[in-house]
C-alpha cells in the first residue's frame, strides 16, 4: 500500500526527514513513532501531497505521490494533528462538504454521511456547529472527514493528542474497530499507544528511521530477552524450583506486592511463547492453582530511550 | 467542476452566514445610498437641464467605486488567511482538488456576494429611472466597469490574502495595494512624460473612468481582465509555495 525509498525533506538548511525507507503493506496498521519535531508529520503530508519530497521517492497503491498527487489523495483520509475544523460549518454539513470534494454524490453521498456519523458516534451532534463542540467531539470530526470516501489509506497524525483519557479510549477503540477496511499510518509520541493498536512500529528520531519492528520485536531487540509474569496459587520455594529448572528460563525472579496474596514471579528467558506454555504446564501438572502468565512488555518509554541510545553519534 | 461547485458553496454559505458580510454590505449600500442622494442633489441645484451622464452618473459611479475600495477587501480578506490562521488549508490540499480548484470556488464565491451587493445598488437608478426616463445603456456600461472593477479587486484582494495567516494584514495590505493601483497617475508631475505614459497604462484611474462616461472600449475591458488573470496567476504561485516553504 506504501513504498517509501530515500524520503528526504529539507526546509532551507532544516533537514526535516533524512533518509527514511519503509513499506506498509495493505491492511496493516503501522504506528509512526518519535518525539515531537521527529520527522513524522513531515512524512505523513508528503504521503498526502501537501509537499512533495526534496530527495527520494513515496508511492501509495502503486501511484507516486508527486506524479499523480490527485489519485494519491483519492486513496487517502487524513486526518491532520490537533486538527481545526471550519467552525461555522454544522457537523453534517461540513461531511457533505468533504465528501463532495471526494467526488461522492447522489445517494451514495448519502449513505456514506449517514455511515460514519453512525461509526465514529456524532449522531446527536449532526446539526450542531463545529466550533461549538467538545475537543473530543471535533476529533470525531475528524475521523468522519477522512473515513468519509472509505479511503483504502487512513493516515492519522497524533489522533489522541489533547484528548482527555475516556475519548483517548474511544478514540483508540475507534481505530481499532478500522481493522480490516483501511490500511492505518498513525503517529504518535506516546510510546504506549502504538502498542495498543499497531501490528508494526516505525521509531523516527531525528528524520531517520532508528527501528522498525513489532512492539515485541523491539523488545527483545532491546533487551534480548522476554519477561513475564507469573502468578500462582502455591508454596514459593517450590515453584521457584520447579520454574528454574525449566528449559529456556534464564532467570526466576521474586516480584511479591503487598497487595497480592499470591505468589507473583517474573520470568526472564530467550524465548517467549514456548517458555510461557512450558511454565503454565509445570504449575499446572504439580497441582498448583495457575492465576496469571502474561508477558511483561518493557515500557517503550524506555525501548525508546535505549534505541536512541543506540544510534551512532552524529544523529 | 463538482469539487469546485462544493467549495463555491461552502464559501458562499460562509458568507451568509456570518456577520461580515451583513456589516460589509449594509456599509456598502449605505455609502452607495448617501452617494446618490448627495450626487442627485448637486445635479438638481447646479446641473439640472444639463447632461445627467456627465453631472450625475460620473459623479456616482466614481464615488460608488470609491466604496467597493474600502469594502471589497473585507470581502476576500479572509478567504485563505483565514483557512492558513486555522489550519484547514492542509486539509483542503491533502482533499483531491488542485490549486486551480480551490482558487475558482472562492473567487466565485465573492464575486457572487459582490455581485449581491452591487445588484442590490440598481434600485437607485432604477427607481430614477421611473421618476424621469434616460439612456440607459450608458448606465449600463457604467455598471459593467464597476463590475470588472469589484472583479480585479477580488483578484487582488485574494493575492494578498494568499500571503498572510491574519485577516486585519490582508485586508489593509489589499486596500493598500488597490488604492496604489489605482491613484498611481494622480499627480501627473510625479514623473517625465514617458514614466507617467506606462503610469497611466497600469493605472485603474485612467481605465475606470471611461465606463463611468458610458464608454465601453475594448483596451479597459483588457485590462481588467489582465490584472485579474496577473493576479490569479501569483495567487496560484503564492498557495504552491508550500511545496517549497514547507508551512502552510
Amino acid at each position: 500500500m506504501i513504498e517509501v525509498r530515500n524520503l528526504r525533506k529539507q526546509f532551507g538548511s532544516t533537514v526535516a526527514v533524512n533518509d527514511v525507507s519503509f513499506r506498509v503493506q495493505t491492511g496493516e496498521i503501522i504506528g509512526l513513532l518519535g518525539p515531537n519535531g521527529s520527522g513524522k508529520t513531515t512524512i505523513m503530508r508528503i504521503l498526502t501531497g501537501f509537499f512533495p519530497p526534496t530527495a527520494g521517492t513515496a508511492w501509495v497503491g502503486g501511484l507516486s505521490v508527486e506524479a499523480d498527487s490527485i489519485a494519491v489523495r483519492r486513496l487517502i483520509g487524513y486526518l491532520p494533528e490537533s486538527v481545526v475544523l471550519y467552525p461555522d460549518i454544522p457537523v453534517a454539513r461540513y461531511l457533505r462538504f468533504c465528501g463532495e470534494v471526494k467526488d461522492l454524490t447522489g445517494n451514495k453521498l448519502r449513505e456514506r454521511i449517514e455511515a460514519v456519523i453512525e461509526a465514529v458516534g456524532l449522531g446527536e451532534v449532526r446539526h450542531r456547529e463545529i466550533g461549538k463542540l467538545s475537543k473530543g467531539y471535533r476529533q470525531r470530526v475528524g475521523l468522519a472527514q477522512a473515513l468519509i470516501a472509505e479511503p483504502a489509506l487512513l493516515i492519522l497524525d497524533e489522533p489522541t493528542v489533547g484528548l482527555d483519557p475516556s475519548q483517548v479510549i474511544e478514540i483508540r477503540n475507534l481505530i481499532r474497530n478500522l481493522r480490516g477496511q483501511s490500511t492505518i499510518l498513525l503517529s504518535t509520541h506516546i510510546l504506549h499507544e502504538v502498542s495498543l493498536a499497531c501490528d508494526r512500529v516505525i521509531i523516527i528520531h531525528r528524520g531517520d528511521i532508528i527501528a522498525e519492528d513489532t512492539a515485541e520485536g523491539l523488545n527483545r531487540r532491546v533487551q534480548g530477552v522476554f519477561q513475564t509474569l507469573v502468578r500462582v496459587d502455591g508454596p514459593l520455594p517450590e515453584v521457584v524450583g520447579a520454574l528454574r529448572s525449566l528449559p529456556g528460563v534464564d532467570e526466576v525472579i521474586e516480584d511479591a506486592v503487598p497487595s497480592d496474596a499470591a505468589t507473583r514471579l517474573r520470568i526472564v528467558s530467550r524465548e517467549g511463547e514456548p517458555v510461557r506454555k512450558a511454565i503454565a504446564r509445570a504449575i499446572v501438572d504439580r497441582g498448583w492453582s495457575l492465576i496469571e502468565v502474561s508477558p511483561i512488555q518493557l515500557t517503550l518509554e524506555d525501548l525508546f530511550v535505549r534505541l536512541v541510545r543506540q544510534q551512532p553519534s552524529g544523529h | 467542476m463538482n469539487r469546485t461547485w462544493a467549495l463555491y458553496k461552502k464559501e458562499v454559505r460562509s458568507y451568509f452566514v456570518s456577520p461580515l458580510f451583513y456589516v460589509v454590505a449594509a456599509v456598502f449600500l449605505s455609502l452607495c445610498g448617501f452617494f446618490f442622494y448627495s450626487d442627485l442633489n448637486f445635479f438638481l441645484q447646479f446641473g439640472f437641464g444639463m447632461d445627467i451622464i456627465g453631472n450625475f452618473f460620473q459623479l456616482l459611479f466614481a464615488d460608488m467605486s470609491r466604496a467597493m475600495l474600502i469594502t471589497v477587501p473585507l470581502l476576500t480578506m479572509r478567504l485563505f488567511a483565514e483557512e492558513r490562521k486555522l489550519g484547514t488549508i492542509e486539509l483542503l490540499f491533502t482533499y483531491p482538488l488542485r490549486e486551480r480548484e480551490v482558487y475558482a470556488g472562492k473567487f466565485c464565491a465573492a464575486a457572487t456576494v459582490f455581485l449581491v451587493m452591487l445588484g442590490a445598488t440598481l434600485l437607485y437608478p432604477i427607481h430614477l429611472y421611473t421618476v424621469q426616463p434616460y439612456a440607459f445603456t450608458v448606465v449600463a456600461a457604467g455598471y459593467c466597469g464597476l463590475l470588472l472593477l469589484g472583479l480585479m479587486f477580488i483578484g487582488v484582494g485574494l493575492f494578498v490574502s494568499s500571503l498572510t495567516d491574519s485577516q486585519v494584514v490582508a485586508g489593509v495590505g489589499s486596500v493598500g495595494l488597490l488604492f496604489l493601483l489605482w491613484s498611481a497617475s494622480w499627480n501627473e508631475a510625479s514623473g517625465s512624460d514617458r514614466v507617467m505614459g506606462v503610469v497611466k497604462a497600469f493605472s485603474t484611474f485612467e481605465h475606470f473612468s471611461n465606463f463611468s462616461k458610458g464608454l465601453i472600449d475594448s483596451t479597459d475591458v483588457l485590462y481588467f481582465v489582465f490584472v485579474v488573470v496577473f493576479f490569479t496567476n501569483l495567487t496560484l504561485r503564492s498557495l504552491e509555495s508550500r511545496r517549497w516553504r514547507g508551512r502552510r
